[in-house]
């Protein structure tokens, strides 16, 4: 697209010209700074003393004040403690429940199918807005607002639909040549299911555990309305406590970003590959 | 043999007659919802769960969302109970007026406007730099590895994170963006506190995030197209743009329409950002519809449930409305989705 109209009777392909290739890697340059820079702000802020949180350079003095602070004065591991048991919990029920689902979509014919398919489909598309209230009203009823099994069953409205859907996906690459075999050794469908797809599926499944994981750890909006009163934050919550309407605590905020987001970004960097296969493959082939 | 049909050829040799008839005949011939019992209980036996679960966490609430949005429920008489008191709901049916009022009045209208203004020009933002870096990054070019690790970095980043981590660099007085055009000599740009740059600010902040998913979507896609076809068009005399245009183009069809769906449906309901970035302000500057439906039940007092509701069900009815158009649009183009 940018900078290669090469001329008709260009050079053999492959080559380019010098300029052309600058322009290239200049591109390429800004757009990976600005694509790291905020957080390698946010990282560098975090180590200065807190006094320093707003001035522009780079690094005069570190310190690791801003995190012990944050590990000792405030609520955070509670907060991350809450956040991993919301986010494991829903991961675990989300996939348990959606695998035998996205087997049958991918594999069988059956009526009800097309229905379920867009049922999937458009339950995606649900505003939190529409299901919000409700739920939150039942919740109050059943008296679970404020305690983690209610936003594990509330982020099930979520983990289940797309994780069905996720996994269509990856059953849908492997060969049904697999099923056949199963079936002439004399394998029910679920037996087929259970000891020949379950293992082959199994970089698809924690792919899907993934995505469903940091939905779950990223969102906000039930999050910030279900759970008040310190002690019962999720980390998406606990961050706003540091940034509010009067005022803001940058050190402990840039201290507690780094530890949320750097566990976060190593793993999510290792499993990219992955990652993309499962996006081209959920997505895609929906 | 009870169980069978795996394979999907069979199962399509099998199936569409004897599928249509039985859905009609039911009633009148009991052997053969007993046949389509055997052939499919255990694929519906499969299917189960998602549909129980799917029945009773979101059908269930659903319905009782779309009730609401037809009483005039709020905190008040819904309902609830004062320490030891128990008081019963009082609030009562009133058909339609709650949609009639959102769609006559200006604020929803102007909510949608700005929404439909932020989704627009977000996703197609995000499409085209996404589709740029893509191409790039598809060339054989020095370090593309670690280009592509650098401006995957935002999407590895949890979302709530990165927007913090802008909200700090936009802080209108002590924000390094604002140091920055300081040390050029330029005044601060109040980038969340004034309507026009808090639009601007939010738009930014959601390509940011958005792109790197783009860029990798779109990054598969053009892998996937067989180098062949541009040694045969090179061949034939096509230049860059003519590959571009007849290769590049209709070979990234099928994952750009996907990924154009998912993010507009994305951006439509992209709660975190403008929640955390500005509230929806300055005033109601940038409130899109998600935020305003969560700012009525959860934000004003007394709690307006019912027209919380109402939004909520118009949002929803819009994208259904829009995804059917989108696919209806694709299948007359001769693509199957």
């Amino acid at each position: 697209m940018t900078t290669t109209n090469v001329p008709a009777n260009a050079p053999v392909r492959g080559r380019r010209t010098p300029l052309a290739s600058t322009a290239l890697h200049l591109t390429l340059l800004v757009t990976s700074v600005i694509a790291v820079f905020p957080v390698l702000w946010v990282l560098l802020t975090s180590l200065k003393p807190a006094s320093h949180a707003t001035t522009t350079d780079f690094v005069k003095e570190t310190t690791l004040e801003n995190y012990t602070k944050l590990l000792a004065d405030t609520e955070f591991l509670t907060w991350f403690g809450n956040s991993l048991l919301v986010a494991g919990l829903t991961t675990v029920l989300g996939v348990f429940v959606a695998a035998t689902t996205g087997y049958a979509v991918s594999r069988f014919r059956f009526p009800g199918k097309r229905g379920l398919m867009w049922t999937l489909l458009i339950t995606q598309m649900f505003p939190v807005a529409v299901l919000i209230v409700p739920i939150y009203n039942i919740m109050s009823g059943l008296g679970l607002l404020n305690e983690p099994a209610g936003l594990v069953i509330t982020y099930l409205t979520i983990a289940v639909p797309f994780c069905a859907w996720m996994m269509k996906g990856f059953f849908d690459t492997i060969p049904r040549e697999i099923d056949e075999s199963g079936q002439v050794d004399g394998l029910t469908p679920f037996g087929t299911f259970w000891r020949l797809i379950m293992p082959l599926a199994r970089p698809g499944i924690a792919v899907t555990a993934f995505y469903s994981f940091i939905t779950a750890w990223g969102e906000v909006a039930y999050a910030s309305a279900f759970m008040v009163g310190d002690e019962n934050l999720t980390l998406a919550g606990g961050l706003q406590k540091f940034v509010n309407q009067y005022g803001a605590q940058w050190g402990p905020m840039t201290a507690a970003s780094v530890l949320i987001a750097i566990p976060a970004a190593i793993v999510f960097l290792f499993a990219q590959r992955h990652l993309v296969a499962g996006v081209s493959a959920g997505a895609v082939k929906g | 043999m009870a169980v069978h049909t795996s394979g999907q050829s069979v199962a399509k040799a099998a199936e569409p007659g004897r599928a249509r008839g039985r859905r009609r005949d039911t009633a009148g011939a009991p052997g053969k919802l007993r046949r389509a019992l055997s052939t499919h209980w255990y694929a519906w036996t499969m299917v189960a769960p998602v549909v129980i679960v799917i029945g009773v966490i979101i059908g269930y609430p659903l319905v009782r969302g779309v009730y609401l949005s037809l009483t005039n429920a709020d905190e008040r008489n819904v309902e609830r109970s004062i320490g030891v008191n128990h008081l019963p709901a009082t609030y009562e049916f009133v058909g339609l007026d709650n949609y009639a009022d959102a769609l006559t009045g200006s604020q929803f209208l102007d909510t949608l406007g700005w929404t439909l203004v932020w989704t627009v020009s977000c996703v197609a933002v995000t499409f085209g730099l996404g589709l740029t870096l893509a191409n790039i990054l598809n060339r054989r070019i020095a370090g593309r590895s670690f280009y592509r690790m650098m401006l995957i970095l935002p999407w590895a980043v949890p979302g709530f994170v990165s927007v913090f981590a802008w909200r700090f660099l936009y802080n209108e007085d002590n924000g390094l963006l604002n140091k920055l055009l300081a040390g050029g000599g330029i005044d601060a740009v109040p980038w969340l506190n004034d309507p026009t740059w808090a639009k601007f600010s939010v738009i930014a902040v959601n390509v940011w995030l958005g792109v790197p998913f783009m860029m990798v979507a779109l990054l598969g896609g053009l892998q996937s197209i067989p180098g062949e076809l541009y040694e045969a068009a090179e061949m034939d005399g096509a230049n860059a743009w003519q590959r571009f245009r007849n290769i590049t183009m209709p070979g990234l069809r099928s994952v750009s329409t996907t990924v154009v769906l998912l993010s507009t449906i994305w951006t439509f309901n992209m709660f975190p950002v403008i929640f955390l970035l500005t509230r929806g302000g300055p005033g109601e500057a940038t409130q899109i519809l998600v935020t305003q439906a969560y700012k009525f039940s959860f934000e004003i007092s007394p709690r307006d449930f019912a027209q919380s509701s109402t939004w909520g069900v118009l949002i929803l009815v819009l994208l259904m409305v829009f995804a059917a158009v989108y696919q209806r649009v694709l299948r007359k183009q001769g693509e199957t989705w």
